[in-house]
């Protein structure tokens, strides 16, 4: 029993990352519908950008954080501007050779930068976990989700209280219309881009210094972010994050209960299944589906 | 003729081929790029004719793989109720060659019927999911794939007529001949397969799935019968693959193989008939051409920046873009024009009026 | 408010009009999206041979009805029936093989086709070729194939676009592209032909060649139901006319007697008349 309050002591912890790994990733296919294989990537990204700061520029860890955060969100507009913008009228399955080949040559590009070994990225935490009862938690990982809790909630005001978000949402809901009141789709669509990838970095630098930095950290994690897009159900942050939690539940008490070799696929079931059954997922939110 | 005379060249070529390149090594390369060629073509009828994006095409090449090495090594595992074990002794590699074939394609037909339900992206994101969740079970369970430890001593092919000694291919050069001879009845099947009704009905699923059911075509049992041909070539090579190479692994599921075919069939031109053999050679020779000046990784950037320029700057790929060229040059009517034409001048003169514009 | 239907008014009299069965009926179809009445209550009929026009203002459910009548939308209630059969007992590529074929108001074609492969497309129904024998390549293939692009030059003729058969199909001007829309219909040999807005963006003569092949179809005996804005169009080629105004038929007569309806003719005014 006590197992498994530390499981879902574990998993809270967990889900808080994925959920703004989900949230970054339903922003841009639900507002774009792009499918984005560079959101693991980024994820990656982020998680060596703490690495840099602080191992080797020796910064404060939550600068550094901050810092790898801004260069998500930078690096996301320029992929949007460079790649996204020229595929703007294409089909589907050109944009997605496109995100591909990016990936593809991002992932590379960190290997020859970083090398292939796991970097540690070391915290100022206390190491010494904070032990309630039976639940022991490290003070990093208390930190981890709520930071991540935070930024969630800032996203959330972000897409439901400021101008930009209401342009996004209405992108989101009616291309044409938004444009024809003004909006500046462009923009929009590379603010999008900017801020979910800012969330996969944001989740990669959060997540980096709990397990290892590593340049492969990016393939799991672009895969568990299209589940928990498609569980929580397209466009929908709620459904983004409750779907982050799902999956970091079902991974925890699966790799606890079943197989922890199995662990990793314990988002492609979901997929699978929820797109069998119910393929709008959670959280339906509009009409519109991808393709 | 003068295509004939090229073709037959080209054809001389191949079947001496392991007479003129001595070097061992490279005569692997020429084979492995054979079974990637098999599987770009195979993923071309798919992505390229009925325009279903399937990221999990190397699941069908491995499945395949293990199937038949499975088949052939035998296998001794423990059912998950009670104390029994399932048992099965060895075969010979062609019955592997064949089942391996056979599941794969039944892998295919699933997909297929997928394909149907689930569109766009989300069908996408279920194949590639596919693969990797068949990766993760090779890969755990152990019992039954060595897991990491990979399946070794796979017989190699063979044949034995009786009376006469048994032939076994251990050596690269007959290897070699079996790749040829997929790569042969892979190109015939695929051909025929796109030149006849039922690659008209694919590729008006492509184009145009509303207009092509408004005619009677029935898009679930094309995109199975597409998927299942499919799988089944890319099977077929994934088992031949598995006796020549002896050993295998889990990393044979890994997406990035699949990203190697997509790159082959869109850079050589998807939707063509060698467009895939093109861009497989292409990507096939490269690394072969870059190891000496430039490590892995740098290789994968290159291609990886290769692909998003060939989408920008030649979005149908190198063969159409060759070919469209070509026939700006030479002025002369496009190959289909010229059967149609030929079959019906007749009345294409008398139809040809000022009113109608140029023939062009 | 079914009005009498007389014999043909116009001269092109298919073969088989003696027999006048019905060809299509729609029963007491409505068609309700959510709490929106596309269809409140649509019930006529189709006799074989006919050409009847569908019209009325826009926003009146021709859009609505025309998929509905073509089974590409499930009816709310009601039912139709296509030579006695229930249309919604067919699978939707299974309407084409009963005889039913529609074209696409937005120009439908297969993009990066030919003009002549877009018609061999639409002639899969013809081909019977078994996949075994087509990877076998068999001679009753070739023969096959062979027969059906004979077929196809003669469907590029009677539509008069054969001048074309070479050219990519998005590739011809835009009244072209109807008629090709036509001719991948007529490939898949209906017996009942349902155009959607075929006249559209078509030009005087234009419409009048379209008028012409209109008459070739049907002495040919296949039975055509047209939906369309395009009034002198609809007034030369129908026998009967139904009007539909919010989603219920205000009145199915021959063109004399649609023309006189004073329904009808506030129905249009009210919204502005619509002319070619």
């Amino acid at each position: 029993m006590d197992q498994l309050f530390q499981h879902i002591a574990n998993a809270l912890i967990l889900g808080g990352t994925y959920a703004l790994l989900g949230i970054g990733l339903t922003l841009i296919l639900g507002i774009m519908k792009v499918v984005n294989f560079t959101h693991g990537e980024l994820y990656a990204f982020g998680g060596f950008m703490a690495y840099y700061f602080v191992s080797d520029l020796h910064w404060n860890f939550f600068l550094a954080l901050g810092m790898s955060i801004m260069l998500g969100i930078l690096l996301g507009a320029i992929i949007e501007l460079v790649l996204l913008r020229r595929m703007r009228g294409a089909d589907i399955d050109s944009t997605m050779v496109v995100m591909i080949g990016a990936w593809i040559a991002m992932q590379n590009i960190e290997l020859l930068v970083w090398g292939g070994v796991a970097k540690s990225v070391p915290t100022p935490f206390p190491t010494d976990p904070l032990v309630m009862g039976p639940i022991s938690i490290s003070w990093l990982r208390l930190f981890v989700l709520a930071a991540a809790i935070m930024l969630i909630v800032v996203t959330y005001f972000l897409i439901h209280r400021s101008p930009i978000g209401k342009a996004m949402r209405a992108t989101f809901q009616d291309r044409d219309t938004a444009s024809l009141m003004g909006v500046n789709i462009n923009a929009i669509y590379t603010a999008t881009f900017a801020l979910g990838s800012g969330l996969a970095a944001a989740a990669g630098a959060l997540l980096g210094p709990v397990f290892v930095v590593t340049t492969t950290m990016g393939n799991q994690a672009a895969l568990k972010a299209f589940a928990i897009v498609i569980l929580g159900g397209l466009g929908s942050i709620p459904g983004a994050a409750i779907g982050g939690f799902i999956l970091a539940f079902a991974e925890e008490l699966g790799s606890g209960y079943i197989s922890s070799g199995y662990r990793d696929a314990m988002g492609f079931v979901i997929i699978i299944i929820v797109l069998m059954f119910k393929p709008t997922g959670l959280f339906y939110v509009r009409g519109d589906r991808i393709g | 003729m003068k295509r004939h005379f090229f073709g037959s060249l080209l054809l001389l070529a191949l079947l001496t081929l392991p007479f003129w390149i001595a070097d061992q090594y490279y005569l692997h390369v020429v084979i492995t790029t054979g079974f990637f060629i098999v599987g770009a073509m195979s993923l071309n009828l798919l992505l390229g004719y009925t325009g279903q994006l399937n990221l999990g095409h190397i699941a069908f090449f491995g499945i395949g793989a293990y199937t038949s090495a499975l088949t052939s090594l035998g296998f001794d595992i423990a059912v998950f109720w009670g104390d029994g074990r399932i048992v099965h002794k060895p075969w010979h590699p062609a019955v592997g060659v064949l089942l391996g074939t056979v599941v794969a394609g039944i892998c295919g037909y699933v997909v297929g019927k997928l394909s149907f339900k689930i569109r766009g992206a989300y069908f996408v994101i279920v194949t590639i999911s596919f693969a990797e969740v068949v990766r993760l079970v090779a890969l755990n369970w152990v019992d039954l794939t060595q897991g990491p430890l990979a399946l070794s001593n796979i017989p190699p092919l063979g044949y034995h007529f009786p009376g006469m000694e048994e032939v076994v291919f251990w050596s690269k050069t007959p290897n070699y001949y079996v790749v040829l001879a997929l790569l042969l009845i892979s190109h015939v099947v695929i051909r025929r397969i796109v030149k006849s009704r039922m690659g008209r009905a694919m590729i008006a699923l492509r184009e145009n799935e509303s207009l092509a059911t408004s005619v009677g075509i029935d898009v679930t049992r094309y995109l199975v019968f597409a998927a299942v041909i499919s799988a089944a070539l890319a099977g077929a090579a994934g088992t031949l693959y598995a006796h020549y190479i002896r050993i295998i692994d889990p990393d044979i599921f890994l997406f990035i193989y699949t990203v190697t075919m997509v790159i082959m069939v869109v850079t050589g031109g998807k939707g063509t008939l060698s467009g895939p053999i093109v861009g497989g050679v292409i990507f096939g020779a490269l690394p072969v051409g870059l190891r000496a000046v430039a490590a892995p990784e740098l290789q994968w950037v290159i291609y990886g920046t290769a692909l998003i320029l060939i989408v920008f700057f030649l979005p149908r790929g190198i063969v159409p873009a060759v070919a469209d060229f070509w026939h700006r040059k030479t002025g002369g009517a496009l190959p289909h024009q010229r059967t149609t034409l030929a079959a019906h001048s007749d009345k294409v003169i008398e139809q040809a009026s000022p009113l109608n514009g140029p023939g062009r | 408010m079914e009005m009498t239907q007389n014999a043909t008014t116009n001269e092109s009299a298919s073969p088989l009009s003696a027999s006048r069965k019905k060809i299509l009926s729609i029963d007491h179809v409505a068609v309700h999206f959510g709490g929106l009445v596309a269809i409140a209550d649509l019930t006529f009929h189709v006799n074989e041979g006919e050409l009847i026009s569908l019209i009325g203002p826009n926003g009146a459910g021709k859009t609505t009805a025309f998929n509905v009548v073509t089974g590409f939308l499930r009816p709310t209630s009601g039912e139709v029936h296509f030579r006695g059969m229930p249309l919604h007992k067919l699978k939707s590529h299974e309407v084409a093989a009963a005889g039913l074929v529609r074209t696409f108001q937005r120009t439908s074609l297969f993009s990066t086709n030919t003009v002549f492969d877009n018609v061999l497309t639409g002639m899969h129904l013809h081909g019977k070729a078994s996949a075994w024998s087509t990877l076998l390549s068999l001679p009753s293939v070739r023969r096959e194939e062979a027969r059906l692009r004979q077929e196809v030059w003669e469907i590029l003729d009677f539509v008069g676009i054969a001048g074309r058969a070479n050219e990519l199909g998005a590739s011809m001007p835009y009244g072209e592209q109807r008629l090709l829309g036509v001719a991948v219909a007529l490939a898949a040999k209906p017996g009942l032909l349902l155009l959607d807005e075929p006249a559209a963006g078509m030009n005087p003569s234009e419409t009048s060649n379209f008028m012409e092949l209109l008459a070739r179809i049907r002495k040919r005996g296949i039975t055509i139901l047209l939906v369309e804005h395009d009034m002198p169009l609809v007034m030369g080629v129908s026998d009967r006319i139904v009007v539909l105004n919010y989603g219920k038929i205000i009145a199915d007569g021959t063109p004399a007697q649609i023309q006189a309806n004073p329904e009808v003719i506030s129905a249009y005014l009210g919204q502005g008349i619509k002319h070619a």
